[in-house]
């Protein structure tokens, strides 16, 4: 099993500073805290919307890599994404799925088939260019160099458990101003 | 002159898809986001496919729209969302959330699928036609009832509104446009 935050680090170390990371919730938190960067865009107020913002960015910006930090229940709460992603095919969308068997943001209760589905399947079925499923940090460390140069779309499955508790400020994820600082971050691109 | 009065009224009475998306392309928008809706199925949604001027994304449920219109418009690309009312009640927490509350310029083009023609959508037969209008009035949500040709001039004023207030419209189509 991944710890979350270790896996964090390993991922900003190899991306660039000006790459844009579509993130959700607890894992928001944990990345802005690792990587406070203003192109960082925290998808909050409708759960499950993680993988569309990501795609409306793949589209909007076809030269430049989209990294998309989903959580299993996020994407259970929006799987037909799965196909509609597939089908519009970006070829720069990296979508990563932090799979800890929860609602982590809710009270950590179980995702419903918690013990038996298939995310990195399910994305294999919908169409995703590449799929795979790691579950230990030596394989993310081992794999991840290749897995961000593939042609996308590229889906990730990472088996995980939460590392160290970071801070999770609510109310600044709702604000406006966190929404500022990544349109001001972009607004060049 | 009685037959020209019938003209008029014939005319009057026409909502024509050609002139629909000439307004929608005049508007700036490149992208259309879909989900199918009988009313608009014909008249809109057939020829937008076949549109080398438009890009056309098919997803699979209408919240995923409203992501997707959202982040294109960081990128100042403006994007029209094409639906059935019933894909717009089942999306209303994304449009709570990201459209309304987050100020995001979401463009709402809403097929009101069983609306009866030259009747006002809260005097409809049908339910959950009868609450659209009631429901974005509600929500805050500017909205357009776009029934004959005569309304077709709304539309690219409301587009351009919303994306200079970065704020949703809908435009409420009540009649299956015709496909020509």
């Amino acid at each position: 099993m991944i710890k979350r935050d270790e896996c964090l680090k390993s991922l900003v170390a190899k991306i660039a500073d000006d790459e844009v990371v579509v993130a959700a919730y607890t894992t928001a938190f944990e990345l802005d805290a690792i990587r406070p960067s203003p192109f960082n865009f925290i998808s909050s107020g409708a759960m499950g919307l993680t993988s569309s913002h990501a795609l409306g960015f793949a589209l909007a910006w076809p030269d430049r890599r989209i990294i998309l930090l989903d959580g299993d229940g996020s994407l259970l709460m929006n799987l037909g994404s799965l196909v509609t992603n597939a089908n519009a095919a970006p070829k720069n969308l990296i979508h990563f799925v932090f799979e800890n068997g929860t609602y982590e943001a809710n009270g950590g209760h179980p995702i419903p088939g918690q013990d038996s589905v298939n995310f990195a399947g399910m994305a294999d079925s919908a169409g995703y260019n590449n799929c795979h499923e790691i579950s230990d940090i030596e394989g993310f460390e081992n794999n991840i160099g290749s897995i961000l140069q593939e042609e996308g779309p590229t889906f990730i499955t990472l088996k995980c458990e939460t590392g160290e508790e970071y801070p999770q400020d609510y109310r600044y994820m709702h604000s406006a101003k966190i929404r500022e600082r990544f349109a001001n971050a972009v607004k060049d691109f | 002159m009685p037959s020209q009065n019938m003209e008029v009224a014939a005319a009057s009475d026409c909502l024509t898809g050609s002139l629909i998306i000439q307004a929608i392309k005049d508007s700036g928008v490149k992208t259309v986001l879909t989900v199918p809706d009988k009313t608009t199925a014909d008249g809109l949604l057939r020829p937008i496919s076949a549109d080398a001027g438009l890009r056309q994304i098919r997803t699979c449920k209408e919240d995923e729209t409203i992501g997707i219109s959202a982040a294109l418009s960081y990128s100042g690309q403006r994007s029209l969302i094409l639906i059935q009312y019933t894909g717009l009640l089942y999306s209303m927490n994304a449009i709570r959330a990201v459209a309304v509350e987050y100020q995001s310029p979401i463009c709402l083009m809403v097929g009101l699928l069983g609306k009866e023609p030259g009747v006002l959508p809260t005097e409809s037969k049908r339910f959950g036609v009868r609450i659209i209008e009631p429901i974005l009035d509600t929500m805050g949500i500017a909205n357009h009832v776009i029934e004959t040709d005569d309304d077709i001039e709304k539309i690219a004023p409301a587009i351009n509104n919303a994306y200079e207030t970065s704020s949703p419209v809908a435009m409420l189509i009540g009649r299956p446009p015709l496909a020509s």
